[in-house]
């Protein structure tokens, strides 16, 4: 069969910022994949110039709001880093239940209001409120509210933490607020469950396509790395030198995009719940693994619309992974502490954490005032373009016979498998059919 | 018929977009009385017809400026949502370098020139390309604020929004003052609207909901003879919000990193 046709999605949505897809098939031939994205871009490492240390957190949180608790950690252990400022055990607890949280949101956001319209063949979430889905859709409302509840309590903010300061933090959940946190998550925990069964249920209609690549993520002795740990790729195993962070994640600019693209053993790597799933899955809590199981997800899994099923799995992990960080807080008292003093010193320093779509990396370097002279952001979207522009050119001749319809479908659900968060490698999601 | 309501974002974090779906289950009560007809982040659906515009992020070039304009001339009521649309929010910061400077220290030597997407200007709020009728203020906006403006538009009213400043939230909030603690706030001089989060947070209030445009006299003046302040000292604190009532100069210029940079 020949066919001419051009599909051309500008604006993908349903996913976070600004990107295109462009398919131009010739005589059945395919002559053009491209992913583009099309984002204005918004210089944050250039606005970060001659900022005073305590105002790198507050401004490069602003690069995404999904994700702003993740920039804040990464900004804030760069600049602890510089600035050699020691944090307290409760203060790395309290940042963990911080960066859970985040997780959890993010992963409920994305695969409940985004994925799911997909699986369920409507165009977005409102629609299901009249259908027979409408219960599955409260249980998600109800998870999501539950982690920003949490970021509420830990970080003083849903979005855009508060709390979250160079050396600790600005004011601490009392114990009894704790407390009530870890009765919401148990209980939590069974709504997911019943949300798994409903994504359990329609998961056969993610296309089953697969392609070897590079997985990098945080990895840890200690626990399953989300705020801590050390670059690990399933190609190269452990990279421990964090400063030389740029000889992994080789960023490179592509002219369709405003944003960087990278790669490291391979043409491409990709980061994100499934790369941390398929590196340190053996760290996953009981329940979290129980569920990978009921999926039939094992590492190491090449198919990237996996990607959502490894969220469901984390966003178990992260409440279970919550319930004991808590315990062991009110075990141990939970004190009103003051962040740590700071004392202004010149210096470079590296902040590397998982954000919800990836390994990010924040790289300051500090004058003596303790102004920031330079500044980079390495952003886990950036670090995927280049390896959804290859699964991209492996999938389209696996379904060009389809109809045009589902072609564009497919390449959107492929793209936002990745939950690309476009606004922070800068923004757009179009597929264009040229 | 029910208000027909649509979102379009620009440069920005989307963060203000995130607190509409975090209304949770009052998204439920919303939507019995508009129409949302399009909202590109959660929604695969869009519509040209609508009354109520709501725009999210600054505008930084003329591709943006032309789908703006565009999206003016098709709705009656335009509202301006979140920081980096009222003011240009944290956007702007980078307005005090040209943007060939600003380009060079993202992009280094990468080969942009005929790549319309990084045909960028200075930063502008919307209402420096066309005419806002309402504005959402904050980075991020106040969830309970943009239920009040969207129900009482589409109920036909106009929404309150808070003349008075943080401090006096702050007050309620019976939070003691970071002056006392000897930490610099800018509560004083900022827009209320915001149950003064920051402060009760132990954080100072950076001013992201803006400067207070028709203040209070007595009020403000009150709150400033309290901690010995003055409008115009705190004025020039304002470097990370409010680069557009103020130019952040000298402790600012130090990093511009060589002559032809
Ligand atoms: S105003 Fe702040 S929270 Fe809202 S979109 Fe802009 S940067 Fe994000
Ligand atoms: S100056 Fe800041 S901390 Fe003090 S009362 Fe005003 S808002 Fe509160
Ligand atoms: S306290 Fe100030 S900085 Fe914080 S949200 Fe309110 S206006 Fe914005």
């Amino acid at each position: 069969m020949t066919k001419d046709f051009s599909i051309n999605v500008e604006h993908v949505t349903r996913v976070e910022g600004h990107g295109n897809i462009i398919l131009d098939v010739k005589n059945g031939k395919i002559k053009k994949v491209e992913w583009q994205v099309s984002e204005a871009p918004r210089f944050f490492e250039a606005m970060l110039r001659g900022r005073n240390y305590d105002e790198l957190q507050p401004i490069t949180s602003r690069i995404c709001g999904i994700c702003s608790i993740g920039h804040s950690l990464a900004s804030l252990k760069a600049t602890e880093d510089a600035l050699d400022v020691k944090i307290s055990k409760q203060t790395g607890i309290l940042r963990r239940l911080a960066i859970n949280a985040e997780n959890m949101q993010s992963h409920i956001l994305h695969v409940g209001y985004l994925a799911l319209p997909d699986l369920l063949d409507v165009g977005s979430v409102f629609p299901l409120v009249g259908t027979k889905h409408k219960d599955a859709l409260l249980k998600i409302v109800k998870l999501h509210r539950l982690s920003n509840v949490m970021s509420d309590l830990i970080c003083g903010r849903t979005t855009h933490p508060i709390r979250l300061v160079v050396g600790g933090f600005s004011a601490i959940p009392s114990k009894k607020q704790l407390l009530d946190l870890k009765k919401e998550l148990v209980e939590g925990l069974e709504i997911t469950k019943e949300v798994a069964d409903v994504v359990k249920s329609v998961a056969g209609n993610f296309p089953n396509f697969k392609r070897e690549t590079e997985y990098i993520a945080l990895t840890s002795n200690n626990e399953y790395a989300l705020y801590d740990g050390v670059i690990a790729s399933t190609d190269t195993g452990k990279h421990p030198d964090y400063k030389n962070y740029e000889k992994i994640m080789n960023e490179y600019f592509v002219p369709q995009s405003t944003a960087f693209y990278a790669k490291h053993a391979r043409d491409s790597y990709m980061v994100g719940a499934l790369a941390r799933f398929n590196l340190n899955n053996k760290q996953l809590h009981p329940v979290a693994k129980k569920v990978a199981d009921m999926f039939g997800l094992k590492p190491v899994n090449y198919n990237p619309f996996m990607n959502n099923i490894a969220q469901v799995v984390e966003f178990v992990h992260n409440i279970e992974d919550s319930v004991n960080w808590i315990d062991i807080l009110v075990d141990e008292g939970v004190r009103d502490e003051q962040p740590n003093e700071v004392k202004l010193k010149a210096g470079r320093g590296v902040g590397i954490i998982e954000a919800p779509r990836g390994i990010l990396i924040h790289d300051y370097t500090l004058n003596d005032k303790g102004r920031c002279m330079k500044a980079n952001c390495v952003i886990p979207t950036n670090q995927n373009h280049a390896n959804i522009q290859k699964d991209m050119e492996e999938f389209v001749p696996q379904i060009i016979d389809k109809p045009e319809k589902e072609i564009e479908l497919n390449l959107e659900m492929l793209v936002r498998a990745y939950d690309p968060c476009i606004s922070c490698s800068t923004h757009y999601l179009d597929v264009k059919f040229v | 018929m029910k208000t027909r309501v649509a979102f379009f974002d620009f440069s920005s974090c989307e963060g203000c977009q995130l607190q509409i779906a975090n209304l949770e289950e009052e998204i439920l009560d919303l939507i019995e009385i508009v129409d949302v007809v399009s909202f590109r982040e959660v929604m695969k659906e869009h519509s040209n017809e609508y009354d109520i515009a709501v725009i999210e992020g600054s505008i930084m070039r003329p591709m943006d400026e032309h789908r703006l304009r565009k999206i003016r001339s098709r709705c009656k009521i335009l509202v301006a949502l979140g920081a980096c649309a009222t003011t240009g929010g944290i956007n702007k910061i980078r307005n005090q370098w040209p943007v060939e400077n600003v380009i060079k220290e993202v992009y280094k030597d990468a080969d942009i020139k005929d790549n319309e997407f990084f045909n960028a200007f200075q930063t502008k709020a919307v209402n420096e390309v066309i005419p806002v009728d309402y504005y959402i203020h904050g980075c991020p906006i106040n969830r309970d604020e943009f239920k009040h403006v969207i129900t009482s538009l589409a109920l036909g009213k106009k929404p309150v929004i808070p003349t008075y400043p943080v401090c006096v939230e702050c007050k309620k909030n019976e939070n003691v003052c970071l002056f006392e603690l000897g930490k610099y706030c800018l509560g004083p001089i900022t827009r209320a609207g915001c149950n003064a989060i920051c402060p009760t947070n132990g954080s100072p209030c950076d001013g992201c909901r803006g400067i207070l445009s028709k203040p209070d006299v007595e009020c403000v003046m009150e709150i400033l003879q309290r901690y010995d302040l003055t409008y115009e000292e705190l004025k020039s604190r304002c470097t990370l919000y409010n680069t557009n009532v103020f130019n952040p100069k000298d402790g600012m210029t130090l990093v511009r990193r060589s002559k032809n940079d």
